[in-house]
């Protein structure tokens, strides 16, 4: 436990740091590292704690994005107050999905379909919505200012890294938390044996749809941000499936369940793709399609000789498993 | 009035009869067995007053409430602790961390879940083995897991499906004083399952004979092994040669 604490200090101080001797581009990648680990962290809350896999994490992140986007864009409310809004919404959805799942006895991957179902029912519903600028997308207003604008969420690259920064290590603080609380053995619990959990007085229900709204909630913020940083909207490319995968694949990558593999996973598997494309480009190799490609060579290796994930067995390595 | 009071209990599985008019008392404080061929619906009945299904019909009362008609957890909550024949371990987490699952059911804290855990490791003869995963336990010990893990929710009853199974006599008779002792020392009541004959011997007071779904037979162990129609269907009809 100490090793690991003092890990978890130096990691922190160096990405606290890290703005210090990196910029411009590199500084982006870094926001999209803990960009993936945050998300990753969200889901993992839902599938690597209470084993409920979702697949249509992309719905979360589309509708929260869409939420808070949509009010600045139409009244001008400001992302702080579009927040509440976003993770109501996606809170709600995401009860709605639980409990047409988990009062009818729907999962495992039959559970994964119906995530799935949900993100392209509302990727095609955004599509035919006028209102938020249907396929053609929707533009907020970019406004790149030097001064950090908090209020407004505007300002320099920076100000990005370290709201995801901020976040990314609150979702850590949350899920540790969480681990250790009454939630976490029961999620835990329902993860491996859901007859057994529920043998020993665990409203198996209650606790599934707890998961959900905490990850909802989780990956709505992460929607919002997406909104500000971005600042433009498609429903062809928030809600795609291919979204949800690059959520998951972090956690994945780097240990389910485990609270360090998100952030492991996500760090590995940017660096990773953006190093080839960074590689290929100074090469002079136009190669479309390489990443994906690439993806899919990384998981199969990972699949097979790590299929914990990278974390447990580096954790053991490194003497901070215990 | 009986803790437990089961009354013409009936369930079938499309079409097939498992259990039929079953009617049995458990009375407060007592070990009570619950014994047949294979088939014979016990672990049906096991289930039905653990709510993992509903029955057909027949009524469970416990403590004088209706229990028949709640969920598994409810159940438990009313203080039914049950074990599982086919043992059901929490198999990624530590053998503590499953009893600590257990005991959050009546601790507000897990780390007061964890105190009475280690307790019930240790009577259980488990506490060198606390940290291990639980899928590494042999079939033994996963059977003491699950009778840990059902004690850790404090039960004032405790349903017992077949946790002498696979056990060398020495063991079997380690697990019968656990269970004597918990009885004696903290009144817990006890309705088990068994085929092991030297642990209903040895610990049920009261016996209840399930043969076609049905109770053929009811009383003490000395009433029950003089019976005649309990001889007769685990030895066979008195045929003419």
């Amino acid at each position: 436990m100490k090793r690991a604490t003092l890990g978890l200090a130096i990691l922190a101080a160096l990405l606290v740091l890290l703005p210090a001797v990196v910029r411009g581009y590199a500084l982006s990648v870094a926001t999209l590292i803990l960009y993936f680990a945050y998300t990753g962290q969200a889901w993992n809350v839902m599938m690597g704690f209470a084993g409920q896999l979702s697949l249509g994490h992309s719905l979360y992140v589309g509708v929260g994005a869409y939420a808070a986007g949509a009010l600045f864009f139409h009244y001008g409310i400001g992302p702080w107050a579009g927040l509440w809004v976003a993770i109501l919404l996606c809170v709600l959805l995401g009860l709605l999905i639980g409990f047409l799942a988990f009062r009818f006895g729907i999962s495992g991957v039959y559970f994964a379909l119906l995530t799935i179902a949900f993100a392209e029912f509302t990727r095609i519903g955004f599509d035919h919505l006028d209102w938020t600028g249907g396929p053609g997308g929707m533009f907020l207003r970019v406004a790149q200012r030097d001064a950090w604008d908090l209020a407004h969420f505007r300002g320099p690259p920076l100000m990005y890294y370290y709201t995801m920064l901020f976040l990314t290590a609150g979702a850590f603080v949350l899920c540790s938390f969480l681990l250790k609380s009454k939630a976490g053995y029961y999620w835990l619990a329902i993860r491996e044996n859901e007859e057994a959990a529920q043998a020993l007085g665990i409203n198996t229900f209650r606790w599934k749809m707890l998961a959900v709204a905490i990850s909802s909630a989780m990956t709505a913020i992460a929607g919002v941000f997406f909104a500000f940083y971005y600042n433009n909207l498609f429903p062809e490319q928030i809600f795609h499936i291919s979204r949800s995968i690059e959520i998951i694949l972090g956690p994945i990558i780097g240990g389910v369940g485990t609270l360090f593999g998100p952030i492991l996973g996500a760090a590995v598997l940017t660096l990773l793709s953006d190093g080839i494309t960074e590689l290929l480009a100074a090469l002079g190799w136009e190669m479309p399609g390489i990443k994906q490609v690439f993806y899919g060579v990384v998981l199969l290796v990972v699949i097979v000789f790590l299929p914990h994930g990278i974390w447990p067995g580096l954790a053991r390595k490194l003497g901070l498993d215990r | 009035m009986a803790l437990l009071e089961v009354r013409g209990l009936s369930k079938s599985f499309r079409g097939l009869r498992a259990v039929h008019d079953a009617s049995f008392d458990v009375p407060q404080g007592t070990i009570n067995a619950l014994i047949g061929p294979n088939g014979a619906g016990k672990t049906t009945i096991f289930n039905v007053i653990a709510g993992v299904y509903p029955a057909d019909a027949g009524a469970i009362h416990f403590e004088g409430k209706a229990i028949h008609g709640l969920r598994a957890d409810q159940v438990c909550a009313a203080g039914i602790g049950r074990t599982f024949q086919i043992v059901k371990p929490f198999a990624g987490l530590s053998v503590l961390d499953n009893v600590v699952v257990g005991g959050l059911l009546r601790e507000r804290s897990a780390a007061a879940a964890r105190r009475i855990s280690l307790d019930i490791l240790e009577k259980l003869h488990l506490g060198p083995k606390r940290d291990l995963p639980a899928s590494s336990l042999t079939l033994p010990d996963r059977k003491r897991l699950e009778a840990a893990r059902a004690l850790a929710t404090r039960p004032k009853l405790l349903l017992l499906d077949e946790v002498m199974a696979g056990l060398r006599p020495t063991e079997c008779d380690q697990m019968i004083e656990v269970f004597r002792g918990l009885n004696r020392g903290e009144g817990l009541t006890i309705l088990l399952i068994e085929h092991v004959m030297r642990a209903v011997m040895a610990l049920a007071q009261h016996i209840g004979v399930l043969h076609h779904g049905e109770v053929i037979a009811r009383g003490t162990p000395e009433q029950i092994v003089r019976d005649p129609a309990v001889l007769e269907c685990y030895l066979g009809e008195e045929t003419e040669v």
